[in-house]
């Protein structure tokens, strides 16, 4: 029937589409081809029709596909669409190619015939390699930067806490999400000289390398300063002024404890530079506070530090840990000192149980998400 | 584990149990105009594998790097739901998981019934499983070819049918979905694993449903599948294409109905 506008008509629009066409019956044998078709592949009309089945011009790797993905969804869900395959054409070369189907059904509802459009997609699909490649570039610089990250995330707390003969120490962390990103919590435990032992835990504002840079000249200096000054006080001065030199404009918090063997017992101080409090467990369950509030360092070259002396007995615990427990969110709600308290007063077997326990719930409570590092070191005394 | 592998029951509750798998390339809905067949006297279950339909199983690269892990997700969900006597019916790739799993728990399973098996798909000395090893690195490549397709964020294009606008909505719900990294990697390990040498092993009767027409497992691999075990029988029908669950679902409910109640 002639085109209304007198020059094109269903026939030729059929036959010299811009886009391959096929008819198939429903097990894939080609019962229709136009010419678009037949002069991209190079294959003669009498060579396809009633001859070859539609997944034979498919190179071996499309056919697989077009068995197992392609036609089960085609007859299941009466359509199958950009799906990218390979045609062999008569001389052998390769024609990269979108294809659509559909599947119609006669009155019955059974299959009747496949109608299939053809897109020839040579660039497309060049330039969808370029994409692949790319992606796969992204992926491996992705899986890199995740390796230095983590590398370096562990050179900011030691392998394991050490055996300190009288104390039972626990200690755990977890970094912020995936690990991909470095965080800036830090732990230390070490000997000045026998019997005599500092633990530091720190958390440096905010993520990345320049927050990591941060982190490992902290954690260093606190070793050498400790070396040196007797008090916790000038530790953390010294490490504000070093902070201060080299320019960081990243501050951060320190909660640094001293213990001296005393016989049988330990003398113990702690001096916090705007760290959340220790909390100590009694043996009977009971939590409380310990140190006094003080500056956080890397901000003002003035500082308001205080030490003070702690009594811990047989039974009791220190518990350190950074803001990433108390600051850990559900929603709106954060996970806080009266969640952790509580969990403490409930206690654990030893100071590592204790430890694993308190981070394991707050990732639980973040739903696994940890927007934060998680770090934490118990102290019992035995 | 009802959740992780998307069990779905029907059928008489205390019956014995049939369990359908699917092979590679789609998921459970594969099934649907065979399962329904068997509700009146069977328990009927259907799952997904790891990585397809609607499975939340999460996938240990480790696990799933031999078809043992698949074959262990069977056991753990006869084990999980207390399946005793089962007849499995297992497509493609699932066949040789479930005789990998018969040959593993022999006591749980009365019966088998592989749709198109292939034990191997490479061509080997005095073998021939209708595929080159350069096939496979070719399916591979086209597997990531459509992997950027169903993994972009692009809007599907709805297609101009006015007077057919369910083929839209249809694209919403898409059957044989498909985790496109674990596709992947469950193709590499189903089209290269080898498991001639289990067959001869698998002591539960056995029924291989062989397409007469089948480019994925020609009639010559049914035939070795058949011939190799000690107690399969093969049926052959009139079908082509590897899916007759989904061309032929009359014939292949009929052949399994036949060697179920012989």
């Amino acid at each position: 029937m002639p085109d209304p506008d007198g020059d094109d008509d269903a026939e030729e629009l059929y036959q010299r589409a811009p886009c391959g066409y096929l008819s198939t019956s429903p097990d894939g044998r080609i019962i229709r081809v136009n010419d678009t078709f037949l002069g991209w592949t190079g294959y003669g009309r009498d060579e396809l029709v009633g001859r070859r089945h539609f997944s034979e011009l498919l190179s071996a790797g499309g056919r697989i596909y077009h068995e197992t993905h392609y036609l089960p969804t085609l007859q299941m869900q009466g359509a199958a669409r950009e799906i990218a395959l390979e045609i062999v054409c008569e001389d052998g070369d390769r024609l990269p190619v979108l294809v659509n189907s559909v599947l119609e059904r006669d009155d019955a509802g059974s299959p009747r015939v496949i109608r299939t459009a053809v897109f020839s997609a040579t660039a497309r699909r060049e330039y969808e390699q370029e994409l692949l490649r790319e992606r796969q570039r992204a992926e491996q610089s992705e899986a890199k930067a995740r390796l230095v990250a983590q590398t370096l995330q562990k050179t900011f707390i030691p392998p394991a806490p050490p055996k300190i003969p009288g104390l039972d120490i626990g200690a755990a962390f977890r970094p912020a999400g995936g690990g991909d990103e470095i965080g800036g919590d830090f732990y230390d435990i070490f000997e000045l000289s026998e019997g005599d032992w500092i633990v530091a835990i720190g958390d440096v504002c905010g993520k990345g390398v320049e927050a990591a840079v941060i982190t490992a000249l902290a954690r260093h200096t606190i070793r050498a300063a400790a070396v040196r000054e007797r008090r916790l006080t000038t530790v953390l001065e010294v490490l504000n002024e070093s902070l201060l030199v080299h320019g960081a404009e990243r501050h951060l918090t320190v909660a640094l404890v001293r213990l001296i063997r005393a016989g049988p017992r330990w003398d113990l101080s702690i001096c916090l530079a705007g760290h959340p409090h220790g909390l100590i467990r009694r043996s009977d369950g009971t939590v409380t506070r310990a140190g006094h509030p003080g500056s956080l360092l890397g901000l003002f070259p003035d500082t308001l530090l205080d030490e003070v002396g702690l009594d811990l007995d047989p039974g009791d615990a220190l518990v350190l840990y950074t803001d990433g427990v108390t600051e850990g969110r559900s929603g709106r709600a954060f996970y806080g000192e009266e969640r952790l308290v509580s969990l403490l007063a409930g206690g654990a077997p030893t100071a590592p149980h204790l430890a694993d326990a308190v981070v394991e719930d707050v990732v639980r409570y973040q739903e696994e998400d940890t927007a934060d590092d998680v770090a934490i070191v118990v102290i019992g005394f035995q | 584990m009802v959740a992780r592998f998307n069990i779905t029951e029907s059928g008489v509750s205390d019956g014995q149990p049939i369990l359908f798998a699917h092979g590679f390339g789609c998921d459970q809905n594969m099934w649907r105009l065979v399962a329904p067949a068997f509700a009146d006297r069977y328990r009927v279950l259907l799952f997904d594998h790891v990585g397809s339909g609607a499975s939340t199983a999460p996938y240990d690269p480790e696990r799933y790097g031999t078809l043992d892990g698949y074959v262990q997700d069977v056991l753990d969900i006869c084990q999980e739901l207390d399946l005793t006597d089962v007849v499995f019916v297992g497509h493609s790739v699932s066949s040789m998981i479930g005789a990998l799993a018969a040959i593993a728990a022999p006591g749980r399973f009365a019966k088998l019934v592989f749709v198109g098996p292939s034990p191997r798909y490479i061509d080997d000395e005095g073998y021939r499983g209708g595929f080159a090893e350069a096939d496979i690195s070719e399916l591979l490549d086209s597997l990531e070819a459509n992997y950027l397709g169903w993994s972009s964020a692009m809007a599907p294009v709805i297609m101009g049918n006015a007077d057919r606008p369910e083929l839209g909505e249809e694209l919403t719900t898409s059957f044989c979905a498909t985790d496109p990294a674990i596709a992947r990697r469950f193709a590499e390990v189903t089209f290269r694993s080898d498991n001639r040498d289990d067959l001869s092993k698998v002591v539960v009767p056995t029924l291989v449903l062989q397409c007469s027409s089948d480019a994925i497992a020609p009639v010559e691999v049914g035939e070795y599948v058949t011939r190799t075990m000690p107690d399969a029988r093969m049926v052959l029908l009139d079908a082509t294409g590897h899916c007759p669950h989904l061309s032929a679902p009359g014939p292949t409910i009929e052949a399994i109905d036949a060697f179920l109640r012989a």
